[in-house]
């Protein structure tokens, strides 16, 4: 081969190059195809071997020793019930943490030090929340095995996520809107509560969802706090027709949740269980997925809608 | 000057009338209520190194820190106990490994696709979808790498074990191929355009672009997507809890059982231990030594993305 490369070898070799390009492209469309492909095809797994055990009596019973008989009840309330504080608790903390951030702190090494310890902890292993929960909560605050400390738990999991979602919502509303605000005499927070935070309300919401769909599906946090596979009674309700009409006896009650049921119907070597196993499995996927799929929906209505 | 109050006050309604220094002070105090709750961060870290520092000090008075890193057996909970973590660190270090080998070429594959050949279109509704596979409940994943993925791979190797770190690892994978992918593609993505545009004018193709210059470029951003993968790996639980096995095995085969450090902890909490016995506190030693492992990838991985972030 000549140092000078003739035209025709310039040809060949500019052929090549491009078939490489489309043999990336197919490659690449193959791997994100089968991978999705994958997903689909768990779904659907799931969905066939728990075929048998959809149906009203699967939510409305209790765990049992017959396969057949045993249902997801108490699961569903325990994940139902555990979510409603993660929510109460995660919501106001991380959405006033991520306004402290955004709008109120100064830069300086202080603030770096918060920083620091969101990004860290988003990516600390859950189960290590675990373990601070059973610490701390279960037994320096005396909460017990309850429904309470799996609820601060997965709050405290989640915060990082809501934190990261809030803060991005608030840093796309415009300075412009502060400014006219700031002009007409409004303090810090009036500017905050009444201008900034409404048009937040899509990014706060996604974040917050997304932060539950990641919660709801946590297991190895709520076993390290000793979460029960075999609950055949329910906590006393929240709400209650006479007065106080509210009660939080709820909270200090021992629990089981969907993933919790699921694990403990995968580990029995009884094939029945299992397919009990693949039918609660189809409904939390089921459940992560729409909310997924609702957090995507917001995000993408109000990056239409408002137009700054 | 009271009559101006008081036309003040007719005018702009009671609500409206608090003075300007009330205003501050209010200010003043929910200031301190927000930044009271982004301490929170601060003191769930300090919580967790408190917590697995103070119960590991009560584990290591038993054992010597020697027995804990040289012994090459871990059964704290048989009547024969032995505490050394190496066969449960081996666990950890071989599922994260097959791991990574799924996870780290398909995620850059992804990641070039996405970044470098998807329209905008394709990649903005495509990201979202393949973000799901991230978003799989890990028990779910686990209930997966059981009963499909193990059968299937025993079709092609009869030998292997129903309970076996390969099919966990690889499931791992599957599941965090998202996440280095996105954040890879974050990286590549910052990357500025008019390199590509030099190097096209130099008349490279769109391959050639991509691996040559903008993987070079965004190579700090890719290295931070594989290592914070890397302890996304290592803190993953249920998969391993549920298709790896319990058995602490010191081996570096992923075709055989054993356990890593965070089934460990599940199958410890399963049972109902007294808070103040040795198997107790055992896990929160495994804790802490988990806890340092990713702390070190999450350390690298920050700082390799900041510097990635200030390099354009």
């Amino acid at each position: 081969m000549s140092a000078v490369m003739t035209i025709e070898e310039l040809r060949n070799g500019l052929a090549w190059r491009k078939n490489l390009d489309k043999a990336f492209v197919v490659a690449g469309l193959l791997i994100l195809m089968s991978c999705l492909g994958l997903l689909a095809l768990l779904f659907v797994d799931l969905v066939r071997d728990g075929a048998a055990r959809f149906g009203w009596d699967f939510l409305t019973q209790f765990p049992s020793r017959k396969a057949e008989r045993a249902g997801i009840l108490s699961a569903w309330v325990g994940t139902s019930m555990i979510m409603l504080v993660t929510a109460v608790v995660a919501l106001p903390v991380g959405v006033a943490a991520a306004i402290y951030l955004e709008e109120y702190a100064p830069k300086n090494w202080f603030t770096g030090v918060i920083e620091i310890n969101v990004t860290n902890l988003a990516g600390v292993p859950s189960i290590v929340y675990g373990l601070l929960a059973l610490g701390l909560f279960v037994y320096k605050f005396g909460f017990g095995q309850s429904v309470l400390s799996a609820g601060l738990t997965l709050a405290l999991l989640i915060l990082p996520i809501i934190i990261v979602g809030t803060r991005e919502a608030l840093r796309a509303v415009p300075k412009a809107i502060r400014e006219a605000a700031y002009g007409l005499g409004a303090t810090r927070w009036e500017v905050t509560k009444d201008h900034v935070l409404p048009y937040s309300t899509g990014g706060i919401l996604t974040g917050l969802i997304l932060g539950l769909s990641r919660a709801i599906g946590e297991t190895a946090p709520i076993i390290t706090i000793g979460a029960l596979s075999f609950i055949a009674f329910l906590p006393d309700p929240p709400i209650s027709g006479a007065f106080p009409f509210v009660n939080f006896a709820w909270l200090k009650s021992e629990f089981t949740a969907m993933p919790i049921q699921i694990f403990n119907w995968i580990s029995r070597p009884d094939q029945a269980f299992q397919q009990n196993a693949a039918a609660a499995a189809a409904i939390l996927l089921a459940m992560t997925l729409a909310m997924n799929a609702v957090a995507i929906w917001i995000r993408y209505r109000f990056r239409k809608k408002i137009n700054w | 000057m009271s009559a101006t109050a008081a036309t003040r006050s007719t005018a702009m309604g009671k609500g409206a009338f608090s003075s300007l220094a009330y205003r501050k002070n209010r200010d003043r105090a929910i200031e301190l209520i927000l930044l009271a709750c982004a301490l929170v961060a601060v003191f769930t870290t300090l919580a967790i190194v408190l917590i697995l520092v103070v119960e590991s000090s009560y584990f290591f008075e038993h054992v010597t820190i020697r027995e804990f890193l040289t012994d090459r057996m871990w059964t704290p909970l048989f009547d024969d106990a032995h505490y050394g973590i190496m066969p449960l660190v081996s666990g950890t270090l071989t599922v994260t490994f097959v791991a990574l080998l799924v996870a780290i070429p398909l995620g850059t594959i992804i990641a070039i696709y996405l970044s470098e050949f998807a329209t905008h279109r394709m990649r903005e509704s495509v990201k979202p979808v393949l973000e799901l596979l991230g978003a799989v409940p890990t028990v779910v994943y686990g209930y997966f790498a059981l009963l499909m993925v193990t059968p299937f791979l025993q079709k092609f190797m009869p030998d292997l074990s129903g309970f076996n770190m390969l099919s966990a690892g690889l499931v791992i994978g599957l599941m965090i191929v998202p996440y280095v992918a996105s954040v890879s593609e974050d990286a590549m993505r910052a990357v500025p355009r008019y390199m590509r545009e030099g190097s096209y004018a130099m008349g490279a193709t769109r391959l050639q672009t991509a691996l040559r210059v903008v993987v070079p470029g965004a190579l700090s951003g890719i290295a931070a997507a594989y290592i914070l993968g890397i302890s996304r790996a290592i803190g993953e639980t249920m998969v391993v809890a549920i298709a790896a096995g319990m058995q602490p095995t010191l081996t570096f085969n992923p075709t055989e059982p054993a356990a890593t450090i965070t089934a460990y902890i599940v199958q410890v909490s399963l049972g109902d231990l007294p808070h103040d016995s040795i198997g107790y506190q055992s896990i929160f030693a495994a804790g802490l030594v988990l806890m340092l492992m990713t702390l070190v990838f999450n350390v690298i991985g920050f700082f390799l993305t900041r510097k990635f972030r200030e390099a354009y």
